[in-house]
């Protein structure tokens, strides 16, 4: 296995005034050329774990635990540093990119941004860059483009371009923070695909960050699952499909609408996520499980278990005290 | 669908008003002791402010002059309290006038919508390129000092204010279910419009209202301030400032300060008073 | 091409807007209570050959609109009558005292400019802090006090007590001008600058909670140049919004300030021609504040698509 580009270890996070962190240990590792999933429903801390990583917490926020691009403490590195980080070796795309490419700027404006202004380089080698760019991503004319605003591209468009800004900086490490959730749905296939090869022809590592399963298991080589500021179950794609371990992830999987096939055995996980305000003394799904057991699952937070020896602390895993006891559904869910 | 459901009750209001803090509470307090001298004036002050003593002008603080004399030899004391009525009257007219016909405007106009409701905007904006001051001026070159013509031309210079806001709700409102439920029960537009829309409007209308008082007030003081308003020896606070000017270049600025706070600590309580009801009322 | 129409169209709108106040501003004398005529020369005792002379000049004799249009014809012309006060042509009475408020004006708008947009971005950038409660409290106190109110205070503290500044008068040569212009200028202004900072904090703080800004930093862009280049650059639209309302409401506000510091300007003008009862210069006074409100309007309206490309096609429309 490759060293990791993005090594979060133990990451707690904690804002003030909440009753719970929003992340509570994390640790999760990226290697370079690997795509890894991370998935939850909002407000589980995903979004946070993926920020942290830009070194992007919330002011006021009080925080433990490493995180390691390159093997460089983000949490630690000083301003200048953070910047070169961002602008070079790890960089996001977000989720809705009409909210995060500037209305009033032009395109070439956006794209050329960090290379003039972090790396100095001149306007007529940053615009090559760009539309080197814009023809990597598939835009049309990428040199017309360049002087186009935001409101006069489609939201596909767009978000192609949200994600050549990201390649800019020739970073090792992408951060997709819902990348196809804004779009409509004939267009997020085509930006999945594209991220996908981009992904391979660049060798970047890649966290996909989305609330669908389906899509984690399907576009991703390991999958991590978060619930209400911790991590309930790692596995690989295939181990998360066939025999899912957490009852969230079973939840989940059984609630999501499969790819392929009739959408009938539809359940959805019951109940609703609990929020910042609302602390949890045992494990933070216990409310909504239905394998809950009280005076254990209530009271004792569940450690994140390997269940195969796996020395590179990235094997199958799952943070459920009663593991041994629930049988995975997985064929009643996928025969 | 119950009125009760629709109107903003009274008492709803009065239990709002206590919840937005402190600066807010200290406002209205300072406008209902305003309004309370406006009213007691005669009874409260301890002089005549339209008699000058000629033997003790321009005077500091004193048992006899609470806060001095002008250079006119008047009481300040008394001319701040009996110049609350002129002051706070002027704004009233300008804020009724306007708060009637800017709502009756926008009704019609945000009820009716399509070509009509484009005319009357375009209308209201060629009113907005007259400041209220400029047309308030404009109404005393022609109908003389005072404050009649002023207050009329103040209102109208307001109006398209109301009347935008006003419009805007209306329009926003209009497509609320309970407006529908009135009109199929048989209820005729304009009482729909009036009794059914206007109560769940009313209270972001009276904080404009309310912002517009402020401003109305500041405005007339100018107008007294240059002389075009009221004129002595009517007491009023921007007539006394006007008259201590002479008294400010002597060095003796009193008679001038105290009409000065009582304006800005005036027109201060009601935009604040105006602003925490407005935001109140977008809630 | 469609860009040109857009614009065409809106000048088009500022011709009727412009039409319609000058109709408003000429119809006004015929409120005035009795005869225009007898009303345009109260207070002189002319000849039955000046009356009638005035009689011609005005037209009486014709129909209304034509008489508008004459009228129309003659301020299209730079005429707009004379002044019976001061035996001189409307547009030379206000031609000489233009400058001094111009500068008054000026003077102001700048301290408007670097006070108000100064104190909005510190308030918006240190947030909930002390200094941006100073801010807020500047903001609503500020927007209360009356430029009268400030001329007095500054005129008695900073003028009579201390004496650092003029009191009086509008001083002679460029430097001594300068020294009478800044208390009237800082009275003026307060007002307005409570507006400025209030909105450009507003809108920054709008801007600073926006996705892009996060994009921006999270792209390794530095923060001041995210501050000029994403916040600052694209809270400019309010601010250049209001300052249709601000050149008229500062043109208006000259009537007070330079009564309150004895200065000679269009402002001080309005007042002494209302005061003596010369209604052809008030008339011409008054459709100079408005038209210029209306051309700054136009002005912003022309210039917002190189703020905000978003608004390029709605150029064309209503304000």
């Amino acid at each position: 296995m490759n060293a990791s580009l993005l090594e979060v270890d133990g990451l707690t996070v904690e804002l003030p005034g909440t009753a719970r962190p929003v992340l509570d240990a994390v640790t999760l590792r990226v290697a370079a050329g690997e795509v890894v999933g991370l998935v939850g429903e909002s407000g589980s801390g995903k979004s946070v774990t993926a920020r942290a990583a830009l070194g992007l917490l919330p002011p006021g926020a009080r925080r433990a635990g490493r995180v390691l691009v390159g093997g460089e403490d983000v949490l630690g590195a000083g301003q200048g540093r953070l910047r070169a980080l961002r602008a070079a070796e790890v960089s996001m795309v977000f989720q809705d990119p009409r909210a995060g490419i500037n209305p009033v700027r032009r395109i070439g404006d956006f794209l050329t941004e960090p290379l003039r202004l972090t790396r100095r380089w001149n306007r007529r080698r940053a615009e090559e860059r760009a539309v080197e760019l814009l023809a990597a991503v598939g835009l049309p004319e990428p040199e017309r483009q360049l002087r186009r605003y935001p409101h006069q591209l489609s939201g596909g468009m767009l978000q192609r371009v949200m994600i050549a800004g990201a390649l800019a900086g020739e970073p090792r490490l992408l951060l997709c923070d819902e990348p196809t959730t804004a779009l409509d749905v004939s267009t997020q296939a085509e930006i999945l695909a594209l991220l996908g090869r981009l992904q391979r022809e660049r060798g970047l590592g890649l966290l996909l960050i989305t609330h669908d399963v389906e899509l984690a298991a399907a576009t991703c080589d390991r999958v991590y699952v978060m619930y209400a500021g911790r991590i309930v179950e790692r596995a690989t794609a295939a181990e998360l499909f066939g025999r899912p371990r957490h009852p969230y992830t079973i939840g989940l999987l059984g609630s999501t609408p499969p790819l392929t096939g009739p959408p009938a055995r539809l359940r959805p996980v019951p109940g609703t996520p609990i929020g910042l305000d609302e602390a949890a003394p045992g494990c933070a799904f216990a409310v909504r499980c239905a394998f809950a057991q009280a005076g254990r699952c209530d009271q004792e937070v569940p450690a994140l278990l390997p269940l195969v020896d796996g020395a590179d602390g990235a094997g199958h895993a799952a943070a459920c005290v009663r593991l041994a006891e629930i049988p995975s559904p997985a064929e009643e869910v996928r025969p | 669908m119950s009125t009760a459901t629709v109107r903003v009750g009274v008492g709803r209001m009065v239990r709002r008003l206590g919840g937005h803090g402190w600066l807010f509470r200290v406002c209205l307090g300072v406008l209902v002791v305003f309004v309370a001298v406006a009213l007691l004036a005669p009874w409260l002050a301890p002089q005549d402010p339209t008699v000058g003593d000629f033997a003790d002008t321009m005077a500091g603080p004193s048992a006899q002059h609470w806060l001095g004399t002008d250079q006119g030899g008047h009481d300040t004391f008394s001319a701040l309290l009996e110049g609350a009525r002129t002051s706070l009257l002027g704004p009233l007219g300008v804020v009724a006038f306007s708060s009637v016909g800017g709502i009756a405007v926008g009704l019609f106009s945000g009820w009716r919508g399509g070509r009509v409701d484009a005319v009357i905007s375009r209308v209201l904006d060629v009113l907005f390129a007259f400041p209220s001051l400029l047309l308030a001026i404009l109404a005393v070159a022609l109908f003389g000092k005072g404050l009649g013509a002023p207050v009329l031309a103040m209102a109208v210079a307001y109006l398209p204010y109301t009347a935008r806001l006003v419009r805007g709700l209306t329009a926003q409102e209009k497509t609320r279910p309970y407006i529908a439920a009135y009109l199929v029960q048989g209820h005729a537009p304009a009482y729909v419009a009036v009794r059914g829309l206007l109560p769940n409007i009313a209270a972001t209308v009276l904080a404009q209202s309310t912002v517009n008082f402020g401003y109305a007030l500041l405005d007339l003081a100018a107008l007294s301030f240059l002389g075009l308003g009221v004129q002595p020896p009517t007491p009023d606070w921007g007539a006394m400032i006007n008259r201590a000017q002479s008294a400010v270049l002597a060095g003796q600025p009193l008679s001038a300060v105290v009409p000065v706070m009582a304006v800005v600590v005036a027109v201060l309580a009601f935009n604040v008073v105006g602003e925490r009801l407005g935001e109140r009322g977008t809630r | 091409m469609s860009l040109a129409l857009a614009v065409l169209r809106r000048l088009a709108g500022t011709a009727v807007t412009l039409l319609v106040t000058s109709f408003l501003v000429y119809s006004s004398l015929y409120l005035a209570p009795g005869d225009p005529v007898s009303f345009l020369v109260r207070g002189r005792s002319p000849s039955p050959a000046e009356l009638a002379s005035i009689r011609r000049q005005f037209g009486f004799d014709q129909p209304f609109l034509l008489r508008y249009w004459h009228w129309l014809d003659a301020v299209l012309h730079g005429d707009f009558g004379r002044s019976y006060l001061f035996h001189q042509s409307v547009g030379a009475v206000i031609w000489s005292r233009l400058p001094s408020s111009l500068l008054l004006v000026a003077v102001a708008t700048v301290l408007i400019a670097v006070v108000g947009i100064g104190a909005g971005a510190l308030g918006a950038l240190r947030r909930g802090t002390r200094t941006d409660g100073a801010v807020l409290l500047l903001v609503t106190v500020g927007a209360a006090v009356p430029s009268f109110a400030a001329a007095i205070v500054l005129r008695s503290v900073l003028g009579v007590k201390l004496g650092w500044f003029p009191t009086i008068g509008n001083g002679s040569g460029l430097l001594d001008r300068l020294r009478h212009v800044v208390l009237p200028a800082i009275a003026l202004s307060v007002t307005f600058m409570a507006l400025v900072t209030r909105v450009t904090r507003s809108a920054m703080l709008d801007q600073l909670g926006r996705e892009h800004v996060e994009v921006a930093l999270s792209r390794g862009t530095p923060r001041f140049a995210v501050l000029r280049r994403h916040v600052f650059r694209n809270a400019l639209g309010p601010i250049v919004t209001v300052s249709g309302l601000l050149v008229s409401g500062m043109l208006v506000s000259t009537a007070i300030v330079e009564t309150a510091f004895g200065m000679s300007g269009i402002g001080s003008l309005l007042v002494q021609c209302v005061d003596e009862l010369d209604f052809q210069v008030v008339q011409a006074l008054v459709l100079l504040v408005v038209a210029a409100f209306v051309v700054v309007n136009t002005l912003v309206d022309l210039v917002y698509p190189l703020i905000d490309p978003r608004v390029a096609r709605r150029a064309g429309g209503v304000r």
